[in-house]
């Protein structure tokens, strides 16, 4: 097995208050991982820090064998790192698809091509007979799985999602749980997921790493994971277990 | 600010909008068969608005990149085609491939102070107001331009029209701003329907979305600015051969910055039509405004500008869109469901 994406003792500091305090971990080819901890545990800045977002203040990153830490967000999504944001943002005046021809153009040339390609994502995604509402008039469900549709249209290799199914009712959850699946199964497609709803990492997550002020705390498997003290003393809670 | 229909006017055409295009096509090619010498003049008026409300409509309709100083990229062409042909002999059509670059590099510099350090939104506008101000007082002060005196075109009389040095009757003006008209209607259509047409819209809606979506924003901003400067350069040329005269405080002016947004902002901003109904409502209102005063004997220094600015309030309050998407819905053209 081959680290896709692997990240070594990054760092980042907000004046004062350190956000992300030396995190390491790999994320292999064709996995699904994720990243819990509790609100300000430091996980959207170490998923801005992976996106081109924001630049680490020490430490490396490393995707498809070559460093990526200090690109720009384009840059970064032109290598195959495609990411959601947590709170969506697509683009309101234009079309679903539209929204979507926006992400396929990030490697196919011709706008008819990647039509082409937004019309299968779409359809895969329920979201093709809307194809020509804007965007700002979806609901939220619809706007969140469109959000994912543009991020997938870009043709990663490595999706993150940043609490994709938050606000989502439970058979909702589920619904996009099984899309995520699908993906991950028939196209290999490799996930790295920040989630505070334990239903959606339980079921998608091979393994999980837990943050806890801007420390990582236990890395494993979902279900030892779940078991250590250590975790659900700081994240969790009693009820949880 | 957004146009609602804007993407479903770039997707499929219906026959309509295509009958719609040639019966205008049709009116403007005849029109100077029908009408007089006043009001050929309106239209050419009309047209010089309609193809700068076009060219400034890229940055700010398409990219979302507010430019109040777009008098500058006019200035610069009507200057430097005037210098070279009172200079030099050199006529327009070789004076305006001297002054795209010109303004280019302009527009190029602009936007990489404020692309490159993060001037945005209101700042950034405040930045291209700073530009058009700095030429304004830097032609003023001139001597190769004959400073604040002004620069005059010789006017010779003719017998026959010459398109090539663009001296003749406004019949001959006419046709040449109808056909740099549709030339930028054209243009912006395509540039549209185009990966940079996506890429501007998404950077417009968007910036740090787009970029996560993989879009170079940097990039496609400078694209903008440049092809609008390109544009608006041809609006200066025919400006100097048409009125032959030329002075800093009037080319430079912010006042012409204004006027050229006033079109699309009251047609709709981001439509492609927008700038061309802009133009005929606004300049044709305020042409039958101004007959009307004179019929009347009435002489009213500024009631023009009060006039655009009552025209600006009544589409702000009810139509923000512009006076195009509303219609455009009306007469069913669009498909958009806001």
């Amino acid at each position: 097995m081959t680290a896709l994406l692997s990240v070594e003792r990054i760092s980042k500091r907000f004046r004062g208050l350190v956000a992300v305090d030396s995190v390491s971990f790999e994320v292999t080819k064709g996995e699904i991982f994720a990243v819990i901890g509790a609100n300000g545990a430091g996980k959207t800045t170490l998923f801005n820090m992976i996106a081109g977002a924001l630049e680490p203040d020490q430490g490396s990153i490393t995707f498809d064998g070559a460093p990526i830490h200090g690109l720009a967000p384009d840059a970064v999504c032109r290598r195959g790192i495609a990411r959601t944001f947590q709170l969506v943002r697509p683009f309101p005046a234009l079309s679903v698809e539209d929204n979507v021809v926006v992400g396929a153009l990030a490697h196919r040339h011709g706008v008819s091509e990647a039509r082409d390609r937004a019309h299968a994502l779409l359809q895969r995604f329920d979201l093709f007979d809307r194809r020509h509402q804007l965007a700002s008039a979806l609901t939220l469900p619809d706007r969140k799985r469109l959000e994912v549709v543009r991020a997938l249209a870009t043709e990663p290799k490595l999706l993150l999602l940043d609490e994709v199914v938050a606000g989502l009712r439970p058979t909702e959850v589920d619904r996009l749980v099984g899309v995520l699946k699908e993906l991950n199964r028939d196209s290999g497609l490799t996930i790295l997921m920040i989630e505070h709803v334990m239903r959606a990492v339980m079921a998608l997550a091979g393994r999980v790493l837990v943050l806890d002020h801007g420390t990582a705390i236990a890395e494993g498997t979902p279900d030892a994971v779940v078991r250590d003290p250590a975790v659900v003393q700081s994240y969790l809670g009693a009820e949880a277990v | 600010m957004s146009a609602a229909s804007l993407t479903r006017l770039g997707g499929d055409d219906s026959r309509r909008i295509v009958v719609l295009l040639a019966l205008l096509l049709v009116a403007l090619l005849a029109a100077p068969w029908v009408v007089n010498d006043y009001l050929l003049t309106v239209l050419i008026l009309i047209l010089y608005s309609a193809f700068t409300g076009q060219a400034w409509n890229i940055m700010m309709g398409f990219a979302g990149q507010l430019s109040l100083g777009h008098a500058l990229y006019a200035g610069l062409g009507a200057y430097v085609s005037a210098v070279l042909f009172v200079d030099f002999g050199i006529g327009p059509w070789i004076g305006f491939l001297a002054a795209v670059p010109v303004a280019v590099a302009c527009g190029a510099v602009i936007g990489f102070l404020a692309f490159r350090f993060g001037v945005a939104g209101v700042y950034f506008a405040i930045l291209t107001i700073a530009f058009a101000e700095f030429a304004r007082i830097g032609f003023d002060h001139l001597a190769v331009v004959n400073a604040s005196a002004g620069l005059f075109l010789p006017v010779h009389q003719t017998a026959h029209n010459d398109v090539w040095h663009l001296r003749g009757d406004p019949t001959m003006f006419y046709y040449v701003i109808l056909a740099a008209s549709i030339a930028a209607f054209v243009l912006c259509r395509l540039l549209l329907k185009s990966r940079m047409g996506y890429y501007w819209l998404a950077i417009r809606e968007d910036e740090q979305a787009a970029r996560a979506a993989g879009v170079p924003t940097f990039r496609y901003k400078m694209y903008a600015v440049m092809i609008s400067a390109a544009l608006t350069s041809f609006a200066g040329v025919f400006y100097a051969f048409f009125y032959n005269n030329l002075f800093p405080e009037q080319v430079f002016n912010i006042g012409r910055s204004i006027e050229m947004i006033l079109g699309p902002v009251i047609g709709g901003i981001g439509t492609l039509f927008g700038p061309v109904l802009g133009a005929f409502v606004l300049t044709g209102l305020a042409e039958t405004l101004n007959a009307v005063m004179a019929a009347v004997g009435l002489d009213i220094p500024g009631a023009k500008q009060v006039f655009y600015g009552i025209c600006l309030l009544v589409v702000i309050v009810a139509l923000p869109e512009g006076v195009w998407p509303p219609l455009a819905r009306r007469l069913g053209l669009t498909k958009a469901k806001p």
